[in-house]
């Protein structure tokens, strides 16, 4: 038989029992329709969540004291003493290396703040100039810290946008003095910024210089240190010069960890991409369920017809051409119900990306690939036992029906 | 053209044995018109499955064209049906989502013939039975006269050397079942061989050659002059 005849004539046998094509369309579509969308959801949480840490700079080194035993999993949360204070000589000793572009010390702790009559305790953070780009955070008023000695205590401060909201108000804050704590800062900047940044809410925090904070806190220890490196590339290399530097600066003892936004990007991604195969796992059961629908419906199909088969078989079909036929109608109702999931999906996927513009949805090629593969192969597998039950008929038994 | 040597078919059903045909031993030579009658359940369609090769007999040998055909594989009978072979049946058994035409040519779709070949093909066999203005009619539109020249026009399609019809007259009228055993018999003076079951006296005593069956022989086998 040529490849065009087996076509026709499936397309016909197809054609000539509209609800159970109807039937078996809907079902494999809802399947490919729901496989598409839930991937493309689950991706696009992904790519929403690795796209928030990539705006950070994946070229991040985040030095903290005290050395994490198991690698890479919430080293702040360390319990017992910090063996050394990390300080600020050792945040400078860190710009020597042409492999690090920026450093920015940090120290944070919280205080009083107020303006006239308004007050309340409020999230300060010491740093650098060098902070606003490290962390790529923007102005909406006046400036960041300038790029000033560390040392020097300046008593200056940037608030972020809801902290300016709640102690000025209406008022204009910059060039206000406000209190923290026990001293005065003079509001230099606003920052434009919003959201979190790593567990720190940028609105709402008061950043001073890092010598300031020194004071305000009474301790010299920092927080974390801030490091760029030159490129992406570099930051292997980084991060081993960050180690060696301050190993020689503390008697050759290695008591800090450097997390970088690889380490935890790479586990982000790995975290969402098993949900999203999670959740494609789950939908790929409906194609299953599509596959049991094509099954039955193929095995009465085969009842119905018994004897166009016992026909075709006196007329001097092989059991072979039987099989091809038969085939080739699963293939085509499974191929053509996941074309129709395709679209319902891609529409469905779209959608939702219209309800969300943030997130970044679309459903990845390899589960558009894989739902297409499944489909037809569920249909195939499916098709292929009432295939072979088909070319199995005694044609003399099929043709005794009338 | 056929021998059939010793053939037995022993159907079981349960524990009993039914000798559908028993010791069956028949020479049919090229272009010869039979004619096989018996009362009900002699074993006429067996022996005819058994000629069309939809049926394997439980004994015996069957030469068709000088070659053994008892132990072909199911592949080779069913090229064997489809190239030499035309069967036609009491109930026409044509597709019913096929329009005539198409039922007609399903056995060269089948041999992979192309659709430019088949429809000389086709176009020629519905002049010979005439049927050509309903070619694209399906069987329902069809009367039972059409239908079953429709089915003949299926069967001899590939040119087959033998032609066994199984009461092809069994579901129609006197006139309609006239018209199609007219057919047949010109397809016979064409020169295939036609072989056909039937429970119509006047229609047995019409073949050249006479069979008679009787639970599962052959009792009578006479060649009028
Ligand atoms: N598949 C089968 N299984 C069991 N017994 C069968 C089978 N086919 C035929 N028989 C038996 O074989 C015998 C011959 O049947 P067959 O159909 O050949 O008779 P027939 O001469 O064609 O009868 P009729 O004139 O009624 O068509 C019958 O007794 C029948 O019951
Ligand atoms: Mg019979």
């Amino acid at each position: 038989m040529i490849t065009r005849d087996i076509l026709r004539f499936t397309f016909g046998a197809l054609g000539g029992n509209r609800v159970r094509t109807a039937l078996i369309l809907t079902a494999m579509a809802i399947g490919v329709a729901s496989v598409v969308i839930l991937t493309s959801l689950g991706d696009g949480a992904r790519r929403f969540v690795v796209g928030e840490f990539a705006s950070l700079g994946t070229d991040l080194l985040i030095i903290i004291p005290g050395r994490s035993e198991t690698a890479g999993a919430a080293p702040a949360l360390i319990v017992g003493a910090t063996p050394r204070d990390l300080t600020i000589d050792d945040a400078s000793a860190l710009t020597r290396s042409s492999l690090i572009r920026r450093v920015a010390p940090i120290t944070i702790g919280a205080a009083r703040a107020s303006w006239h009559e308004r007050e309340r305790e409020i999230a300060v953070l010491g740093s650098t100039a060098e902070l606003l780009k490290v962390r790529h955070w923007t102005m909406s008023q006046g400036r960041f810290l300038p790029p000033d000695d560390a040392d020097r205590a300046a008593p200056i401060c940037v608030i972020g946008a809801k902290v300016r909201q709640e102690l000025f108000g209406a008022n204009p804050a910059l060039g206000e003095w406000m209190r923290l704590g026990d001293r005065r800062c003079q509001v230099i900047g606003v920052l434009a910024t919003e959201g979190r940044s790593i567990g720190m809410d940028v609105e709402d925090q008061v950043i001073i210089p890092v010598a300031s904070a020194q004071i305000l806190f009474n301790s010299p220890a920092l927080f974390r240190i801030m490091a760029q490196a030159s490129s992406r590339e570099a930051v292997p290399k980084a991060r081993q010069f960050v180690l060696d530097t301050i190993r020689d600066r503390h008697q050759g003892e290695e008591d800090i960890t450097v997390v970088t936004q690889d380490a935890v990007l790479a586990t982000f991604d790995k975290i969402l991409q098993a949900l999203t195969l999670t959740v494609a796992g789950i939908a790929a059961i409906s194609l299953a369920v599509a596959g049991i629908l094509i099954m039955n419906v193929m095995l009465i199909a085969i009842a119905q017809r018994t004897a166009e088969i016992g026909l075709l078989k006196a007329v001097g079909a092989t059991g072979q051409q039987i099989i091809i036929l038969f085939m080739t109608e699963a293939a085509m109702l499974s191929l053509s119900g996941a074309l129709v999931g395709l679209v319902i999906g891609e529409a469905g996927s779209r959608t939702i990306g219209y309800l969300y513009p943030s997130l970044p949805v679309g459903a990845p090629l390899w589960s558009v690939v894989t739902a297409l593969i499944v489909a037809l192969l569920t249909g195939l597998l499916f098709g292929a036992m009432p295939a072979r039950r088909a070319a199995r008929l005694d044609p003399i038994q099929a043709l005794s029906r009338r | 053209m056929i021998r059939l040597e010793e053939i037995d078919r022993v159907f079981e059903v349960g524990d009993q044995r039914v000798h559908a045909l028993n010791d069956i031993n028949l020479h049919v030579e090229p272009g010869e018109y039979l004619s096989i009658m018996g009362p009900s359940g002699s074993g006429k369609s067996t022996l005819l499955n058994v000629l069309g090769l939809l049926d394997r007999p439980t004994s015996g040998h069957y030469f068709l064209s000088g070659s053994d055909v008892t132990s072909l594989s199911e592949d080779a009978l069913a090229r064997t049906r489809r190239s030499d072979i035309g069967f036609v049946f009491q109930f026409f058994h044509l597709v019913p989502r096929l329009t005539a035409a198409e039922n007609i040519e399903l056995p060269l779709m089948l041999d992979g013939i192309a659709p430019a070949e088949r429809k000389p093909r086709v176009d020629e066999v519905l002049d010979a039975l005439d049927i050509r203005d309903r070619a694209h009619h399906r069987p329902d539109q069809l009367s039972g006269g059409q239908r079953q020249r429709v089915a003949i026009a299926r069967a001899t399609i590939m040119k087959p050397a033998i032609l066994l019809a199984d009461e092809p007259t069994g579901n129609l009228d006197q006139a309609s079942g006239k018209e199609v055993i007219d057919t047949l018999e010109r397809l016979n003076a064409s020169g295939i061989t036609l072989l056909i079951v039937t429970h119509d006296q006047q229609l047995g005593d019409r073949a050249r050659r006479y069979v008679k069956m009787v639970d599962g022989c052959i009792v009578t086998d006479q060649t009028r002059g």
